[in-house]
């Protein structure tokens, strides 16, 4: 089986590519820069070139779309040109190419219109009302895919939930980095509890979507699936444990949520001046955002009986687990102030 | 135009139908019928029809009261209808959306109105056996439904069933009517509130709010309520019923509501209908217990009419119980155990109890023996007292006092069977009171002081006693706070003579020591006769075994203080299994520091002593008191509760060598009332060294249910739960097997490691609970069981271990976890003194989130202070490691743990998870004491 896999130069699509060359699938893989995996044959480029999209679609019978843009901050535009339009281009080029399965890895920002969840399962995607551009150029990225579920292409979406493990630039090392420049917030008492998921459950996860989706599966057939370790955590407790596996410390501040939420807004706004004026600071993300206050300071977790039985997939590292495996592989690292 | 059905139920919804939540539009149907003036009138009503699957079982003719219509049945109709049964809610005449018809129509007309509907509509019971037909009523629905109802059985057709809700069948001409009643009729108030403006439905759809189910309306259904009842000229039917209120004798309504009370009777007595029916109507009263208007007098009026009925009183519900409880499930459950007949539901065979009971022998028998025995004047009852002698009274003496109290009590007009409520601290004058009215066949009320004075009104109100026998200041109390009964007073009052007789002439109440001197009288003039025994008969005969001899409150810590009604009989094995569990018998004395057991050593023919201490506060028995005590009667067996126990070890450094000595003897000790902490039990087992220590599980409704060793406990340590030891003799303990919901639905089992909710089954098992059928029924699924509502399992020795209360078991998505286990794990923490497993989320998604207190010398960790809160990354993962192989997703850390007023020891789990949802959720500060 040929499966191309999108954003192989992450943690989640590097994984996927390499688990599934160690089964022995045929991987192509599509990204900017060079991925690192070994065995897969690589067409470098972004999902936005159609050129490169057809070029990787070549005789793939599946396709595991994890590239996108991620961020906090940023013009709407670019979010929807690769997030929504880029997706859809994928799509239609993996349907015209005569694969099989499409699996969408989305998030679970994309169903979110509110800022709290308790225990709650995987709600339609809105385009429209979910928080941010990233979140609702996602959330437009996998309508488009699951629309695209029908007879011979099948089609699902997996929504990992604050996904982490060793390698990840995006959370750990930048959670630990911060916490030893005092740089990262706890938000109130940091009790809320939130979902997260250690990088190889997000893995199986969507090796399982792929599975079930190639074998046409119509449990999983235009679904989406909220993907975590299924072991919730106060969200202050979480951040610390993995500031500590990163080679970080214990985050001592601590932020009420309004001021959080208020800094938020107020960084966000200084960015998208700074951004104007061509500011260099604006490459990087702001501090605080208010997602990112929301995130820390609200309830997020979510009822997996319905991912565990449609996809026939388990959790199987967890937290504590995978925390252990984390600060294993960044042992003897420092996090560079 | 001549009265017809309407021959299609799903007719078209009229447009001027506002959106009514909860009611199916296919159930609309309107009717014309000709009235008693051949006047065509048209009626609205909700019929279930279309909801029932198949023929229905049977037909519930609904009918609402004033200011409601039938949107009131909403739930009972749909609810029913899945369980196979068709209700027909009317819309009485001038209410709810059927006709205004501009005339007078007072009870006798209405019911008329109703038969004549129900004709039409064929409801008229014709069907029966094949289609039983119900009634069932709310308010002034209830009295026109059973006025209907005995109509329809003297035209020589059937009814199956009386279910009335919050109904005044009968307005005494002696007692005033209700005060909001009187309020509303009175001239000039009436028309304004009930017809000018909507203040009087508006009101009583605001009585939800008052009456503290914690219920309230929805706009949506507020709005539905009201919208039949817009203008003026909507609301005639609304004042014409409160002006047709009977209230006195004279009332134009009078002799029609006299002739519906006396068929309700008719219905109740098991008298033969003229169908030639025998036996008593099935009945069935639900009822709000917090109604301003119809008080408990109504409902204590329907028992009297309906003495072999069933009733289910809710505590927390008032008028509006319909809304405030869930009446469609009780009723529908009634309709289908009670009406339907359907066979039993098929379980398998449960585990046959032990060996064949024991022959009856009355509660008093064994006082009498020793009272005629060589011994009568040794001493029966010890009390010690601070600074006084101790209270003392002989066998002989005493049996004296029961006989001469048992005959002034019915020569003061108490009858066999009327409720005593016993509100006298445990004593010789309350040995004396019980085992008089045990003689006697009164039924004892008892409710413990540790409800508090709301809980306690509430359970005696609810009890409905005849009689009331109190102390000084309680009688007192029970007069400024209205409870039922003729009082009698017990013991001295402060302040005295003047001051006792004028609280007297205040409260009516009857001394105790008059109502002896009464029996006295009554007894030595029959003596005189010779025909002594013609008063109160032979001790050894008794009370017929099953009668109520008992009813006991539950503690309430689980909600609303529960009565339980023990038999004589019941009383009886209770006794007898006490005494072989305890070792209790004639020669072997005891010491009570836990109230119940004084009362049972005269039944068991055993010197009782009770040291000097506050009864109501336990943790104030010292370990002299208590040596005293054993000293006082040479008692082999010593009861107290762990509270109790844990004072006694704290003061054993006050021993002297004579008290030491005296406890030397002791070969007995039980520890009972809550569970007790092993290490607490072996500290005062080392005080009576020659003593075997023993703690008994068990509750209000089955007392004891096992008992366990204090080696047994040591050796066991701990596992999934308390051990609480082996089955007492004659009892048998199984358990229900839980399904993925948590839910105990499995046939019962005694194989051992399987978790259910734990049953016993014992001749010593309450009889039924108190007027609450519904809680009775589900207590008693499998017959001759009781289910505790604790979970649990047996081990290979076939001994039980308490795994939590079946409420607080958590449904994750892997399955059911049970808290006690890891909370007994979690608690050998050093840095942790108690803790509570409790569930957060949605049910079948929930996660286990444990609540630790930290013990004050180990607050520190980490080097952070443990506040509350999120607990610090070493106690977390401390917590997490003991509770493997349940995945704990957060430990708190609160500065105090809920637990409960009266035991001081049953943490309330429910709380504690209310305020982790709260905090986790990120909407309450974990500051907040839970």
């Amino acid at each position: 089986m040929r499966v191309l896999v999108t954003g192989a130069s992450g943690l989640l699509g590097g994984t996927v590519a390499a688990r599934l060359i160690e089964r022995g699938d045929d991987v192509t893989t599509l990204q900017r820069r060079s991925s690192g995996v070994d065995g897969v044959r690589e067409v470098c480029g972004s999902v936005t070139d159609q050129g490169a999209l057809e070029e990787a679609v070549r005789g793939a019978g599946a396709v595991v779309h994890c590239a996108a843009k991620v961020g906090f901050t940023g013009a709407e535009a670019d979010f929807a040109r690769v997030n929504a339009t880029g997706t859809a281009a994928l799509v239609a080029a993996a349907r015209g190419a005569g694969a099989r399965a499409f699996v969408q890895v989305s998030s679970p920002s994309v169903a979110h219109t509110g800022s709290s969840i308790v225990g709650e399962g995987a709600g339609p995607a809105s385009p429209d009302h979910a928080r941010g551009a990233y979140a609702r150029t996602k959330a437009a990225g996998e309508v488009a895919a699951l629309e695209a579920d029908g007879p011979g292409f099948t089609t699902v979406a997996v929504r990992p939930h604050l996904m982490w493990g060793p390698g990840d630039t995006q959370l750990v090392e930048r959670v630990a980095q911060r916490s030893l420049t005092g740089r990262m917030p706890l938000v109130g008492d940091g009790a809320p509890l939130v979902d997260s998921t250690y990088s190889d459950d997000a893995v199986s996860a969507v090796i399982a979507a792929l599975d079930r989706a190639l074998e046409g599966d119509r449990a999983v057939a235009g679904r989406a699936f909220v993907v975590t370790s299924g072991q919730p955590r106060p969200v202050g407790e979480l951040i610390s444990r993995i500031a500590l596996a990163g080679g970080g410390q214990v985050p001592t501040r601590s932020v009420p949520f309004p001021l959080a939420w208020a800094a938020g807004a107020l960084a966000e706004g200084v960015w998208a001046v700074l951004r104007r004026v061509g500011s260099s600071v604006a490459d990087d993300e702001p501090p605080l955002t208010r997602f990112l206050a929301e995130q820390l300071g609200t309830a997020h977790w979510f009822d997996l009986r319905e991912t565990r039985a449609a996809l026939r997939w388990e959790p199987g590292v967890g937290i504590d687990e995978g925390l252990r495996r984390t600060a294993s592989f960044y042992d003897g690292w420092a996090a560079p102030a | 135009m001549t009265a017809s059905a309407d021959a299609h139920p799903a007719t078209s919804r009229r447009p001027d139908l506002p959106e009514l939540p909860g009611v199916d539009p296919a159930w609309h149907r309107w009717v014309d019928v000709a009235d008693a003036d051949g006047v065509t009138r048209r009626w609205h009503l909700l019929d279930g029809a279309t909801s029932v699957v198949g023929e229905p079982v049977g037909t519930v003719l609904a009918v609402h009261g004033n200011p409601t219509w039938s949107y009131l049945w909403r739930s009972v109709v749909a609810r029913a209808a899945a369980a196979g049964w068709r209700v027909v809610a009317v819309d009485q005449l001038d209410m709810g959306f059927s006709e205004r018809t501009g005339t007078r129509r007072r009870l006798e007309r209405r019911i008329d109105d109703l038969l004549r509907a129900t004709d039409v509509l064929g409801l008229t019971g014709r069907g029966a056996p094949g289609a039983p037909l119900v009634s069932l009523g709310h308010d002034w629905g209830g009295i026109v439904s059973a006025g209907w109802a005995g109509r329809v059985r003297e035209r020589g057709q059937h009814v199956a069933g009386v279910v009335l809700t919050n109904t005044a069948v009968h307005h005494r001409a002696t007692e005033p009517p209700p005060p909001v009643l009187q309020a509303v009729r009175a001239p000039g108030v009436h028309r304004l509130v009930t017809e000018t403006t909507a203040g009087f439905v508006r009101a009583m759809l605001a009585s939800p709010r008052a009456s503290g189910s914690g219920v309230r309306l929805s706009p949506a259904v507020r709005r539905a309520y009201l919208a039949p009842y817009r203008s003026a000229a909507d609301r005639v039917g609304v004042g014409a019923f409160v002006s047709d209120i009977p209230a006195t004798l004279d009332h134009p309504s009078r002799p029609a509501l006299d002739e519906v009370a006396a068929g309700l009777s008719a219905m109740g007595s098991g008298r033969p209908g003229p169908d030639g029916q025998g036996g008593a109507v099935p009945s069935l009263v639900v009822w709000g217990a917090r109604d301003p208007v119809f008080g408990q007098r109504y409902l204590d009026d329907l028992r009297a009419r309906l003495p072999h009925g069933d009733v289910h009183r809710v505590e927390s519900a008032g008028h509006l119980v319909v809304e405030e409880a869930d009446v469609a499930g009780i009723v529908t459950r009634w309709l289908t155990e009670r009406v339907a007949a359907r066979p039993a539901r098929p379980r398998a065979a449960p585990p046959q109890p032990g060996p064949a009971e024991r022959p009856y022998r009355p509660m008093v028998a064994g006082l009498y023996e020793r009272a005629a025995g060589p011994g009568r004047d040794e001493l029966a009852v010890v009390q010690l007292r601070p600074d006084a002698p101790p209270d003392t009274i002989t066998w002989a003496a005493l049996a004296r006092r029961v006989d001469e109290t048992a005959a002034g009590l019915l020569a003061h007009g108490a009858r066999p069977g009327e409720r005593i409520s016993l509100l006298v601290p445990p004593g010789v004058e309350l040995t004396v009171l019980l085992y008089a009215s045990l003689r006697l066949g009164l039924v004892g009320v008892v409710a413990d002081a540790g409800l508090g004075l709301k809980g306690l009104t509430r359970a005696i109100r609810g009890a409905a006693p005849s009689h009331l026998a109190a102390v000084h200041p309680a009688v007192g109390v029970a007069w400024v706070l209205g409870w039922p009964g003729r009082r009698v007073a017990v013991g001295s009052s402060p302040g005295g003579p003047l001051v006792r007789r004028a609280a007297l002439a205040l409260s009516s109440a009857t001394e105790l020591t008059a109502i002896e001197a009464l029996g006295r009288e009554t007894l030595t003039a029959a003596r005189d006769s010779g025909r002594a025994e013609s008063v109160l008969g032979h001790h050894d005969t008794g009370p017929p075994a099953g009668d109520d001899a008992v009813v006991i409150f539950t503690s309430g810590s689980t909600g609303p203080a529960k009565g339980v009604v023990y038999t004589h009989e019941r009383m009886a094995a209770m006794r007898d299994t006490f005494g072989a569990v305890a070792r209790v018998d004639e020669g072997r004395p005891l010491v009570a520091a836990f109230a119940p057991f004084a009362l049972l050593g005269p039944a068991l023919g055993a010197t009782s002593a009770v040291p000097e201490t506050d009864v109501t506060k336990p943790a104030t028995l010292t370990a002299p008191a208590l040596a005293n005590a054993v000293a006082a009667v040479g008692a082999k067996g010593v009861f107290a509760s762990p509270a109790a126990l844990a004072n006694v070890v704290a003061t054993a450094g006050d021993l002297d060598a004579r008290q030491s000595a005296a406890l030397d003897g002791v070969e007995v000790l039980l520890s009972a009332g809550a569970p007790v902490d092993p290490s607490v039990l072996a500290a005062a087992a080392a005080l009576v060294p020659g003593a075997t220590a023993r703690t008994p599980y068990g509750m209000t409704e089955a007392l004891p249910t096992t008992d366990v060793s204090l080696e047994e406990l040591l050796e066991a340590g701990t596992g999934e739960g308390v051990l609480v030891g082996s089955a007492v003799p004659g009892a048998t303990v199984a358990v229900a097997p839980l399904d993925v919901g948590g839910r105990p639905s499995g046939a019962l089992t005694t194989q051992a490691g399987v978790t259910g909710e734990v049953a016993v089954s014992a001749p010593h098992v309450k009889d039924r609970y108190d007027q609450l059928w519904d809680v009775e029924r589900a207590s008693a699924v499998d017959a001759g069981w009781h289910r505790t509502g604790d979970v649990g399992h047996l081990d290979e020795s076939g001994r039980l271990w308490v795994e939590g209360r079946l409420a607080h078991v958590v449904l994750t998505a892997g399955g059911v976890v049970t808290p006690v286990g890891v909370e007994q794990r979690v608690q050998e923490l050093p840095a942790v003194a108690r803790a509570a497993l409790v569930g957060v989320g949605p049910r079948g998604a929930q996660v286990c989130v444990v609540v630790v207190e930290v013990r004050g010398d180990d607050a520190r960790d980490d080097r952070r202070p443990a506040a509350p809160g999120p607990a610090p990354l070493g106690l977390a993962t401390q917590v997490r490691t003991a509770a493997q192989p349940v995945d704990v997703s957060a430990v708190l850390v609160t500065s105090a743990l809920p637990t409960d007023i009266r035991h001081r020891s049953k943490i309330d789990r429910a709380r504690v998870a209310a305020w982790a949802e709260g905090v986790l959720a990120g909407r309450t500060s974990a500051r907040s004491a839970p």
